[in-house]
């Protein structure tokens, strides 16, 4: 049984913390090289944090986790995010 | 992006199940079809939680409208769909989301997918491709258990013209005058009805989770191709 | 200031009334939190170890062979760093002094890890002397999958994050090795009664 969303549900969130729309930013697996917009990551978000893993290998890419006053990002999981410049011109 | 507040100015009910509030948000941005927003509630004792809806109104409406089901242990829905009423408030961010979008700017065909309350962003979609008079073609194929699950059906049925079809199929209905398609939607349907992986259309498929995983299966399984397909997943309820 | 809207309640909760630690509500469901996929775990496949730091396992217990161990049934109260709190939760498991008995070692900590990729980190020192246990069976029933079936450790004296699911082992090591949310912002040690959820607090 999975719970996951796709990363486009975790817009919201992560749009306090990008000044892009990151979930249109293609992002390669670190662990597989796995290539796809985070849009289309597996989110769970129904956890302490959020997760977006790979749709691939399933390694989580994305990590967030946030407290009234602090946010913590992990993207180990993350080789490379390709951001395209009509996305930062918002 | 900051919380707005949203106030309710009209309920309507669409089925047994499903509510669309049109709410008069302020400072509202304009936003694009297949977008979502981000609903929070908060109770007097300071506890709050939120859900991701998607705006069920296309670019330009004059109120911003969500359509909600109830679901029966959720948590938000059944408020938004059984207690709140005129005036009530709340407060929503959006609108959120860059990739389950359509805005019209490419002509390809367009072949929309959506199980239960998965038509609401496709909806949105089918809305603005009228009200834009775009010459894409654009097909719905849309899912529910009866005709009384059926949302927006009398709309749905209106829209459809020369460059817009709407196929709809029941997967419980027992009553013999349907004269629709019965059975889910299954790589026989998408075939009979969708076009060919050679036209290239671009595939929107939005509903719960396991109807998104077994329709986009079917696509690929078809042979179009998984980049052009887009999935909306509302979870193992549906939303 | 957020915008309070009439009428909402929200999951059915109560203050703790000084039942449960600071910043916590109860609740009557079991509400499920995982960070990926529930495992599909096959029985025959499955087993328990204890690793030391060199990376050897000095331990190992197939499915038969845990259920075989001797088993206690225990009734404690959890706490999720995401508020909520269920009180007198009943479960029947392994107690970790079992699975870690006559093993001799000077390691200060221990990773818990778990199908799926899940790790914890916690002192050696709280996962004896009656703290933790290999959980399977949660109020008369199997442990189900999607609470961490078949069997998950169970720390209660700690933030139930620290309440691995689906573990499959426990890994000796001589330094503390924060794991899968102590390396994002949660606590490194989280006890809920001094409110430790996340870094530095």
């Amino acid at each position: 049984m999975d719970t996951s969303l796709d990363g486009n549900a975790a817009a919201g969130a992560l749009g306090d913390l990008f000044v892009f729309d990151v979930t249109v930013a293609v992002s390669t697996c670190a662990i597989c090289g796995d290539a796809r917009p985070v849009a289309e990551l597996r989110a769970y978000l129904d956890a302490p944090g959020i997760v977006l893993r790979c749709a691939s290998c399933g390694a989580a890419q994305l990590r967030l986790v946030r407290s009234s006053d602090r946010a913590w990002l992990d993207l180990r999981g993350i080789q490379v995010l390709e951001i395209h410049s009509a996305a930062t011109a918002e | 992006m900051r919380w707005l507040v949203a106030t309710v100015a009209e309920t309507v009910p669409e089925t047994a199940r499903v509510v669309t509030l049109r709410l008069d948000v302020p400072d509202w941005p304009s936003h694009r079809a297949g977008q979502h927003v981000d609903v929070r509630l908060t109770a007097e004792d300071g506890y709050s939680t939120q859900r991701s809806y998607s705006i069920a109104s296309p670019p330009g409406s004059e109120r911003l409208e969500l359509t909600v089901e109830r679901i029966d242990d959720g948590e938000v829905s059944p408020y938004l769909t059984t207690v709140a009423d005129l005036g009530d408030q709340f407060e929503l961010r959006g609108p959120i989301g860059g990739w389950f979008v359509w805005d019209g700017t490419d002509t390809a065909p367009v072949l929309l997918v959506g199980g239960g309350s998965g038509v609401v962003p496709l909806r949105a979609i089918l809305r603005h491709h009228a009200a834009s008079g775009s010459t894409a073609a654009m097909h719905l194929v849309y899912s529910a258990r009866t005709l009384g699950d059926l949302i927006f059906r009398r709309e749905l049925e209106a829209l459809a013209g020369p460059r817009r079809a709407v196929t709809l199929t029941l997967t419980r209905e027992s009553a013999l005058d349907w004269a629709g398609h019965r059975g889910r939607v299954d790589a026989g349907l998408l075939a009979e009805v969708g076009w060919p992986p050679s036209v290239q259309p671009h595939c929107y498929v939005c509903g719960p989770t396991a109807f998104v995983e077994a329709v986009a299966d079917a696509l690929v399984g078809l042979g179009h191709e998984p980049g052009r397909i887009r999935t909306e997943r509302f979870g193992p309820t549906g939303g | 200031m957020a915008v309070v809207s009439r009428g909402f309640q929200g999951r059915r909760r109560q203050p703790g009334a000084g039942l449960v630690p600071p910043g916590q509500y109860l609740v009557d469901d079991f509400p499920v939190l995982s960070a990926g996929p529930t495992p599909d775990v096959a029985l025959e496949g499955w087993d328990l170890t204890v690793v030391d730091q060199s990376g050897a396992v000095v331990s190992r217990w197939g499915w038969e062979e845990f259920r075989a161990l001797p088993a206690e049934e225990i009734t404690v109260d959890i706490h999720c760093v995401t508020k909520w709190s269920k009180l007198g939760t009943r479960w029947q498991g392994v107690s970790v002094d079992t699975i870690l008995g006559g093993i001799d070692t000077a390691a200060e900590f221990v990773v818990a890890f778990s199908d799926g990729g899940y790790t914890t980190n916690l002192p050696l020192a709280d996962v004896l002397d009656g703290q933790a246990w290999v959980a399977h069976r949660f109020e008369d029933e199997d442990l189900e999958p999607e609470h961490g079936g078949p069997a998950r450790l169970l720390v209660p004296h700690l933030y139930f994050w620290k309440s691995a699911k689906w573990v499959r082992g426990l890994r000796l090591s001589d330094e503390d090795e924060p794991g899968f949310w102590e390396s994002v912002g949660y606590h490194n040690y989280g006890d809920p009664w001094r409110e430790q959820r996340y870094w530095g607090d």
